[in-house]
């Protein structure tokens, strides 16, 4: 009598146990990565499932823009997922708002926060909850196509300022090459010369002044400047014909083809561009380099010129998400898995006291430059939030075109954060 | 027996003749299903963007920021919604003076049945089976400056590189190209099976009286086809009110926002931009307009080309 019960009891756990285990699925959705990368994630989801029975953890990629429009809807559904990849700022202050994240802090294993800078937690921070983690920080940077320099015989570490750069672009023209390529259709990649502009001119709080609706919010000064030097810029028609009906997509391919000298992208782009390319190899690395975007020689208000522009991406977790979820992003980013990633280079880990494992000068050097900085400011277009973001990324393609005025340009800016 | 089974008796017979002449019934029936779905579908869905039109709210939860009017205001105040109603007019244009005439034209050319008709008929009607997104795809590597056919020409008439996507005074006329291209084939077959229809001894009987053939499609065909036309337009218009996925591949709204209509205007800048509240408010312009036309040409010309 005893055994047919607890044989009973064995086959009740047994069966309750793999009910439990087919429910704990972790959903991680991501924007769309190199394979290099997928190879990566894969081999931690793997690693997890293995360390954690009855754990499965699937990947899920969606490109750049098709992510942007689907995350709210996602959201909302019953299919949102538990993890999802992040560019920080506003848009999580808006998903906390509407309850979409839950808080991790309690979550996360003991002195776990130690090991991620302030900065990259603040980004994922809204009234000093947790709701997400850093993953990597990015620069947006110059990119220089080094045998087009020398051919029309630019000194790279002569471009210290804006008025430098212009010289150069007015060089590079002068010997017919196209002095840069841009992804204008996109609007996003033309925003970084808005934005670094304005940091530059406007000094690290430039932003954070114009959220709280100081010197004129974004009709400030330093708004209007930037606009006006970017379309000193513009005047002298520096970027590849069509500029404005290509995606960023092509122009990386672009220039990874050599059909520009200089590239304003995010250090992320090293890899993407190669396999944009037509050969599918792009530059060989001795003929590449970065420079900082240049300063400005006179500032509206001090301290921008050592600010960079850039990311700090990672990941946010959906309201519903397990438990097991939240171990799963602890154990993504442990010290010893970013090691790995940064051993790889595929991307620069922010995990304290992991950037040493790199050996790509380019990635080695944005490492020291956001270590250098005085200050990292988000990408305006994701630190703003989706409308205003856009805002910025259309009157930046006007600028552009010269068809909208810097005055314009800062109004519109600040017409929608007024209705945001 | 009693009075009672007399009365009733009339009352059941009535019951059974209506349910039996089928009118009653096929309400019952027929009603419920289409009232719940034309409800949950069509009636809901178009209340909740009225009342979302007067919140400012992104989307996430629920709105709570009541706003009355002030996203119409926006609206109307919107210098990109001018260019949005302005385009959506010049494809209304362009399809009543360039995409209706082409359109008869050819199915004046081949609505005999011939086997080479057929083949010509299958040609002009491929478009309109495409999918919209593949056929803006298609297009704007034809309109690509680089490697397009348009590079192409461009160079063998000794010009510079031509980006017409990227000029804002040409890209919305390749757009309206790629419309026109797209659904000429749909109004061509409107016309192909109403002038089958024209009975033959009339044309006959114009010939025989020494009519030309102009004469007899301007006295006889045309006459005929007259609410085939007017079906035609009313598509036409109505098509123009909804242009959206031939733009998106093509331009995406640039440069500029010159190249929107209503729908890619409510999209932009309702749905992309998570301003929920603007977009509903968006459609709900949009619905009225719609629902204006369709209503003054029923009334209009659908009685007319009937009489």
């Amino acid at each position: 009598m005893k055994h047919p019960a607890a044989a009973l009891a064995a086959v009740t756990v047994m069966a309750g146990g793999q009910a439990a285990m087919a429910q704990t699925q972790i959903d991680v959705l991501r924007v769309t990565v190199n394979d290099e990368q997928a190879v990566y994630f894969d081999r931690l989801a793997r690693e997890f499932e293995a360390q954690n029975e009855g754990v499965t953890v699937r990947f899920d990629y969606v490109a750049n823009e098709a992510y942007k429009a689907r995350l709210p809807t996602l959201l909302q559904s019953n299919a949102a997922p538990d993890i999802f990849y992040s560019w920080g700022g506003q848009t999580v202050v808006e998903q906390v708002e509407a309850g979409f994240l839950q808080p991790i802090d309690d979550l996360l294993p003991e002195g776990f926060r130690d090991t991620i800078p302030e900065a990259g937690l603040l980004a994922y921070s809204v009234d000093g909850q947790l709701y997400g983690l850093p993953q990597y920080a990015t620069e947006v940077v110059l990119w220089t196509n080094t045998a087009l320099t020398d051919q029309a015989g630019i000194d790279l570490d002569a471009i210290r300022t804006w008025d430098d750069f212009l010289e150069a672009v007015q060089t590079l023209k002068d010997a017919g090459i196209t002095p840069i390529v841009a992804g204008g259709q996109d609007k996003w990649p033309l925003h970084f010369y808005w934005s670094y502009l304005a940091l530059r001119q406007g000094g690290p709080n430039v932003v954070t002044d114009a959220m709280e609706g100081a010197n004129g919010g974004f009709q400030s000064e330093a708004f209007i400047e930037a606009g006006r030097q970017f379309q000193r810029l513009t005047e002298l028609e520096p970027f590849q014909p069509g500029f404005i009906a290509t995606t960023y997509e092509t122009a990386s391919g672009m220039f990874a083809d050599g059909a520009g000298a200089f590239h304003l992208m995010g250090d992320w782009d090293y890899l993407p561009m190669r396999e944009r390319s037509t050969s599918g190899e792009g530059l060989p690395d001795d003929q590449l380099a970065i420079i900082s975007f240049p300063a400005v020689a006179d500032p509206v208000a001090e301290g921008g010129n050592d600010a960079t522009l850039g990311g700090i991406n990672g990941w946010a977790v959906s309201a519903g998400a397990s438990p097991e979820a939240v171990a799963f992003l602890a154990f993504m980013m442990n010290a010893e898995n970013q090691r790995e990633a940064g051993r790889q280079e595929l991307f620069i880990p922010i995990a304290v006291g992991t950037a040493d494992q790199m050996d790509n000068p380019f990635y080695v050097q944005v490492a020291e430059n956001i270590e250098a900085s005085s200050f990292h400011q988000i990408f305006l277009d994701q630190f703003l939030g989706a409308s205003v973001g856009a805002a910025i990324n259309d009157v930046s393609a006007d600028l552009a075109q010269g068809a909208i005025t810097p005055e314009d340009a800062a109004a519109q800016v600040q017409e929608a954060w007024d209705f945001r | 027996m009693s009075l009672d089974a007399e009365r009733r008796l009339p009352a059941s017979a009535r019951w059974r003749r209506a349910l039996l002449n089928g009118r009653v019934s096929a309400v019952l029936i027929l009603l419920p299903p289409a009232l719940i779905l034309f409800t949950l579908f069509v009636t809901l869905p178009l209340g909740e963007s009225a009342w979302y039109s007067l919140f400012n709210w992104n989307g996430y939860g629920t709105p709570s920021n009541f706003v009355g009017i002030a996203n119409y205001e926006r609206i109307l105040n919107h210098s990109v919604f001018h260019i949005a109603v302005g385009n959506t007019l010049k494809i209304v244009a362009v399809s009543l003076v360039i995409q209706m005439p082409l359109a008869l034209f050819l199915a004046l050319l081949i609505h005999r049945k011939t086997p080479t008709n057929a083949v010509f008929r299958l040609v002009f009607f491929l478009p309109y089976i495409l999918a919209e997104v593949a056929a803006g795809l298609i297009w704007s590597f034809v309109f690509d400056g680089n490697y397009g056919v348009t590079a192409s020409i461009a160079q063998s008439l000794g010009m510079g590189n031509v980006f017409i996507l990227s000029d804002p005074d040409w890209a919305f006329a390749a757009i309206m190209t790629v419309i026109v291209w797209k659904y000429f084939g749909f109004h061509m077959m409107i016309y192909i099976a109403a002038l089958q229809s024209v009975p033959q001894d009339q044309i006959e009987a114009a010939r025989i009286e020494g009519a030309t053939r102009a004469q007899v499609v301007r006295y006889v065909q045309i006459p005929h086809i007259r609410p085939a036309i007017a079906v035609s337009a009313f598509f036409a218009i109505i098509g123009a009110l909804q242009v959206f996925d031939v733009i998106i591949p093509l331009t995406n709204g640039g440069p500029s926002n010159q190249t929107h209509t209503i729908v890619t205007y409510l999209y932009t800048f309702g749905l992309t931009r998570l301003n929920i509240g603007f977009g509903s408010a968006v459609g709900v312009i949009l619905f009225v307009g719609a629902v204006t036309v369709a209503v003054f040409y029923q009334r209009i010309f659908m009685k007319r080309a009937e009489a």
